[in-house]
C-alpha cells in the first residue's frame, strides 16, 4: 500500500509538523471515498476519526423535528471534517452528509488521541492546529449568525 | 431660455414596461421613457433617484445591459415606504427617474487582470451591469469569477442567468448560502468561504465588492489576506440620500458625497473611515 | 470714498423699493435683531446694540441712535436665498402617466400677490455684514458653481442687491479675523457702509464695489469724504478688529480634527449637546435640505418640497431599518469636522465665517472656539507625553 506521507505533507494541516509525527499520523490515515447522499457520521455516535476533503463536499447538518435536516456549512477541497475526536466526550455534535461524491483522507482519531496523552508535544501541536480551525469556523459562524442580508 | 441644470431634481417621466418577482421581497422592473424616443445611456455601477407619484423617491442602482440603451432596467428590494409602492407598480403605470448620477465600476482600469466579484443579498444587481460588460468583452480580459452570497436558496437573484454563466467555460460562477434545508446540494457559508478557494491571481486582479457593509469589511480582509492590494479592491457604499446631486448633504461619507464621489471607491480612498464607527 | 448722512440712508432704500427691490433689513422683533423687509430707515433698529455669549443673547440701548449697532441676529440672509421650504415641482396623474410642473418658477417665500409664479423676487439686503458676504460666497460654490446648479439660488442671486455694513463693534462671540472673514467687508458687495456717529454728526462713509452701486449712489445726495472721516472709518474697523470675544486657531484644523475622530473630547461634548439643531438652523453656510412629497386629497396631485435639513436629527443618516449616528456625540463630530475640515476638501475653502451664532443660540453653551482649543490642547499634550 502506497504511503499516504507525501500527501499529508501537502495539506495546510499538516505542515511544519515534524517528519516523526507526520510518519505516525500517515500510520493512522486511510484513503475513504462517500456516495453522494451517504452520511459520514451521525449526531450522538462516537467521534473516532476526522478527515481530510480531497474532492467533493461535506454538509454539515442539524436535524430539527419540525424542519428537517438544516444545513449550516458546507466543507470542500483541502478542509478538515471534525474535531469532537480531539474534545471529551467524544460524540459527534451534527450529522456529515455528503452532497456529492467525496474522496477523503480518514485519520484514525482514537489512536492519535492515545498517542497524545503519552507525547504531550504531539498533542499541543494538534490542538494548535485546530485552535486555528476553530476559529476560523466561528468566525464563519458569527458572520453567518449576523443575518447580514435581512433588512 | 429654461436652464438645462434646472431639471436636475425634476424626475423625467418614464413608464414601466414589464415587472417581474425575483424572489419572495425582490423584483426587477424595466422601464421606458414615457416620450417613447431618447434611450437612456449609463455606466455600471451608477445609480437613478426613482420617484413613485406621490410617496417618494430613493436611489436605486441600474441593474441591466449599459450596452441596451433601449431599456432601464432596476432590481429593487422592497424594505420601506416607496419601495414597497415600487412593488405594486404594474405594466404601463408611471414612474419618474432622475439620473443616472455616481462614479461607476473600473471596468475599463481592470482591462489586462482577473477580474473577480463579490457580490453579497442584493449587491449582486449593481454588479450585473458590469458582468454583462465584461462578459461582452471577455477578450479583454484575464480570468473573470463571480463568488455571490446570500440568505438561503430562495433568495437566489437571477437563477437562470447565474446558471447560464456558470455553463460558460470562461466565466467561473460560485454560490453560497447563508442556511440551507436539506435538499439543497450547493455550499453553505459565508461568501468570504469561497474566496480561499478561488484561482485568480492577486497581483493582478481587481476586486469589486458589493453588499452589506459588514459583509464588504470581511470580504476585503479576505481578499488581502489572500494578497490582493487594497488599490485594487473596489466597493459600493451607501447612506441616506435625498437629492443624489449633491446638494442635499444626507450621504456625506468623511469629505466625499457618495452621490458623485461615489458610489464605487477605490477601497484604499475611503480605508481610513471604513473602520470607524458612526462615520 | 464718499460720505452720506441718515437721509442718504433712506435715499439708498426707497431708490432701491422704486427699481422693484425687496429691500430686506435688520428689524427688531421679540427681542431679537430679524432680518425683514423695510420700507424705510424708520425701520431700522436705531440707537440698539446687542450682548452675545454662550448660550445668551440681550438686546441693550446705546447712547447713541446708530442703525447697525449691533452685529449679528439669530437668523442670516439664507433664509432668503436658500428659504426654508420650497417647492420643487409639483405633478399631476391623469390617463396620460405623470405631467410634472415646471420647477423653474419657485413661488416666492411668503407668497405675495404682487409676485405671480412668473416672476423671481429681486431683492436688496441692506445691513450685510463682511462675515456674512463670505457666507453667500461660501453659498456660490455650493449652489452655483458645483456640477449641479441650484437653479432657485441663482436666479434669486444673480438680482441680487447688496449694501453691506462695516463692523463697528467685534461681538461677544464673532471671530471673524480668525476665519479671515472680516470685520472690513473687501469684496462681494455693490455699496458698503461704514456707520460713524460721533461729534461731527451721524452718517456714513461710502464705498462702492461695482458698476451697479456706482451708477446708485450717483443718484443719491453725497459728498465727497474728508480724510477725517476716511480716518474714522479706518479707525472704528481696526476697533471692532480687536475687539472680537472669540478666537480660533485654524491652522492645520483639518487635519487635526480628521486625525482625532476618536478622541475623548467628542464624547464630552456629545454628553452636553442635545442634538436641537439650533447651530445648523441659525449657521449662514449650513446648506443640508431632506425632500417631503405630499399629494392633495384626491390623490390626483403631487407636490414635492425642499425643506432645512439638519445632521443633528437622528433621520438624517437613517438606511435600512436604522441610523448610521445614533448618538449624539457622533452627530456632533460630523458637524464640526464637516464644517472645519472636510468643507475644505470638497469647496476650497472653512466652512465657518466667525460670526459665532452657532455659539451665541446654543442653549447649553458649547462653543466650537473652546472645543477646537481643547482638541489642541489635548493632543499637544498626549504627543508630548509619549513622545518623551
Amino acid at each position: 500500500m502506497e504511503s499516504l506521507e507525501p500527501i499529508l505533507a501537502e495539506h495546510p494541516f499538516f505542515k511544519n509538523l515534524p517528519s516523526d509525527y507526520l510518519k505516525l499520523a500517515a500510520g493512522c490515515a486511510a484513503n475513504v471515498r462517500f456516495d453522494a447522499g451517504m452520511y459520514i457520521f451521525r449526531e450522538g455516535q462516537e467521534a473516532n476519526d476526522f478527515y481530510l476533503i480531497r474532492q467533493g463536499k461535506i454538509g454539515v447538518e442539524i436535524y430539527g423535528p419540525e424542519r428537517g435536516p438544516i444545513t449550516i456549512q458546507t466543507i470542500g477541497p483541502g478542509e478538515i471534517l471534525g474535531w469532537s475526536w480531539l474534545i471529551p466526550p467524544y460524540h459527534w455534535r451534527f450529522d456529515a452528509r455528503a452532497l456529492e461524491l467525496t474522496r477523503a483522507i480518514a485519520l484514525d482519531g482514537k489512536c492519535l488521541r492515545n498517542k497524545c496523552e503519552e507525547d504531550n508535544r504531539l498533542g499541543y501541536e494538534l490542538l494548535k492546529r485546530f485552535a486555528d480551525i476553530l476559529e476560523e469556523r466561528m468566525q464563519a459562524l458569527r458572520l453567518q449568525l449576523l443575518d447580514v442580508y435581512n433588512p | 431660455m429654461r436652464d438645462p441644470s434646472a431639471d436636475s431634481m425634476i424626475p423625467k417621466p418614464f413608464r414601466i414596461q414589464r415587472t417581474r418577482n425575483e424572489t419572495h421581497d425582490t423584483f426587477t422592473m424595466e422601464l421606458v421613457p414615457k416620450s417613447g424616443n431618447g434611450g437612456f445611456n449609463f455606466s455600471p455601477g451608477q445609480f437613478n433617484m426613482l420617484y413613485v407619484f406621490g410617496v417618494g423617491e430613493v436611489p436605486i442602482s441600474i441593474s441591466g445591459d449599459a450596452g441596451d440603451t433601449e431599456l432601464l432596467v432596476h432590481t429593487i428590494r422592497a424594505v420601506g415606504t416607496v419601495t414597497k409602492a415600487m412593488r405594486k407598480l404594474k405594466r404601463g403605470d408611471p414612474i419618474g427617474v432622475r439620473g443616472p448620477f455616481g462614479r461607476s465600476w473600473p471596468v475599463s482600469e481592470a482591462e489586462g487582470n482577473d477580474v473577480v466579484i463579490v457580490a453579497g443579498g442584493i449587491g449582486l444587481a449593481p454588479l450585473r451591469p458590469t458582468i454583462y460588460h465584461l462578459l461582452s468583452k471577455r477578450e479583454k480580459y484575464g480570468k473573470v469569477m463571480l463568488l455571490y452570497g446570500t440568505r438561503t436558496p430562495s433568495d437566489i437573484l437571477f437563477r437562470k442567468e447565474l446558471e447560464q454563466w456558470r455553463g460558460r467555460f470562461d466565466f467561473e460562477v460560485e454560490l453560497t448560502v447563508d442556511r440551507a434545508m436539506g435538499d439543497w446540494r450547493g455550499n453553505v457559508g459565508v461568501v468570504t468561504s469561497l474566496i480561499p478557494r478561488a484561482s485568480f491571481d492577486p497581483l493582478n486582479t481587481t476586486a469589486m465588492v458589493c453588499g452589506p457593509e459588514v459583509m464588504m469589511r470581511f470580504t476585503v480582509a479576505e481578499l488581502h489576506k489572500r494578497g490582493v492590494p487594497l488599490k485594487d479592491i473596489h466597493i459600493s457604499m451607501e447612506r441616506n440620500m435625498k437629492c443624489g446631486i449633491g446638494l442635499c448633504g444626507h450621504c456625506q461619507y468623511g469629505p466625499t458625497f457618495i452621490c458623485k464621489d461615489g458610489p464605487v471607491y477605490p477601497f484604499e480612498a475611503v480605508q481610513h473611515l471604513f473602520q470607524k464607527r458612526e462615520i | 470714498m464718499q460720505k452720506i448722512d441718515v437721509a442718504g440712508l433712506d435715499a439708498i432704500i426707497q431708490r432701491l423699493k422704486q427699481r422693484g427691490f425687496i429691500v430686506i433689513g435688520p428689524t427688531i422683533k421679540d427681542g431679537a435683531i430679524v432680518y425683514n423687509e423695510v420700507s424705510g430707515h424708520k425701520d431700522l433698529p436705531a440707537g440698539w446694540t446687542d450682548e452675545h455669549n454662550a448660550g445668551s443673547y440681550r438686546l441693550l440701548k446705546r447712547e447713541d441712535g446708530a442703525f447697525f449697532g449691533y452685529v449679528v441676529g439669530p437668523q442670516s440672509w439664507k433664509k432668503y436665498l436658500f428659504p426654508p421650504t420650497l417647492t420643487l415641482f409639483t405633478v399631476r396623474r391623469n390617463g396620460k402617466g405623470l405631467e410634472i410642473g415646471d420647477g423653474n418658477n419657485p413661488k416666492p417665500r411668503d407668497g405675495r400677490q404682487e409676485q405671480s409664479k412668473a416672476q423671481t423676487p429681486k431683492y436688496a439686503f441692506l445691513g450685510i455684514r463682511s462675515c456674512e458676504l463670505h457666507a453667500i460666497g461660501i453659498h456660490d460654490k455650493i449652489f452655483s458653481n458645483g456640477e449641479f446648479v441650484n437653479a432657485h439660488y441663482k436666479a434669486l442671486r444673480e438680482q441680487i442687491f447688496l449694501v453691506a455694513v462695516n463692523c463697528g463693534r467685534g461681538g461677544g462671540t464673532c471671530f471673524c479675523t480668525s476665519m479671515n472673514t472680516g470685520p472690513k467687508a473687501t469684496k462681494g458687495f455693490d455699496i458698503v457702509l461704514t456707520e460713524i456717529t460721533n461729534e461731527l454728526g451721524h452718517y456714513f462713509v461710502v464705498e462702492t464695489g461695482s458698476e451697479r452701486g456706482v451708477e446708485l449712489l450717483s443718484k443719491i445726495p453725497h459728498q465727497p469724504a474728508a480724510d477725517v472721516d476716511r480716518e474714522s472709518a479706518e479707525r472704528i474697523v481696526q476697533l471692532a478688529a480687536q475687539e472680537m470675544g472669540r478666537s480660533m486657531e485654524t491652522e492645520n484644523i483639518k487635519q487635526l480634527l480628521m486625525e482625532n475622530l476618536d478622541h475623548p473630547l467628542w464624547d464630552e461634548v456629545g454628553r452636553r449637546c442635545l442634538t436641537c439643531a439650533n447651530c445648523t438652523m441659525v449657521c449662514p453656510t449650513c446648506f443640508c435640505s431632506t425632500v417631503e412629497d405630499v399629494t392633495d386629497l384626491t390623490g390626483r396631485q403631487a407636490e414635492r418640497r425642499r425643506r432645512w435639513d439638519s445632521c443633528f436629527t437622528m433621520d438624517f443618516s437613517y438606511i435600512h431599518g436604522g441610523s448610521i449616528r445614533p448618538s449624539a456625540k457622533a452627530r456632533y463630530r460630523q458637524w464640526l469636522t464637516h464644517k472645519l475640515g472636510n468643507w475644505i476638501d470638497q469647496f476650497g475653502t472653512s466652512g465657518c465665517v466667525g460670526c459665532g451664532r452657532c455659539i451665541t443660540w446654543c442653549p447649553v453653551g458649547i462653543d466650537i472656539t473652546e472645543e477646537i482649543h481643547a482638541l489642541r490642547t489635548n493632543t499637544k499634550a498626549e504627543n508630548a507625553s509619549t513622545s518623551s
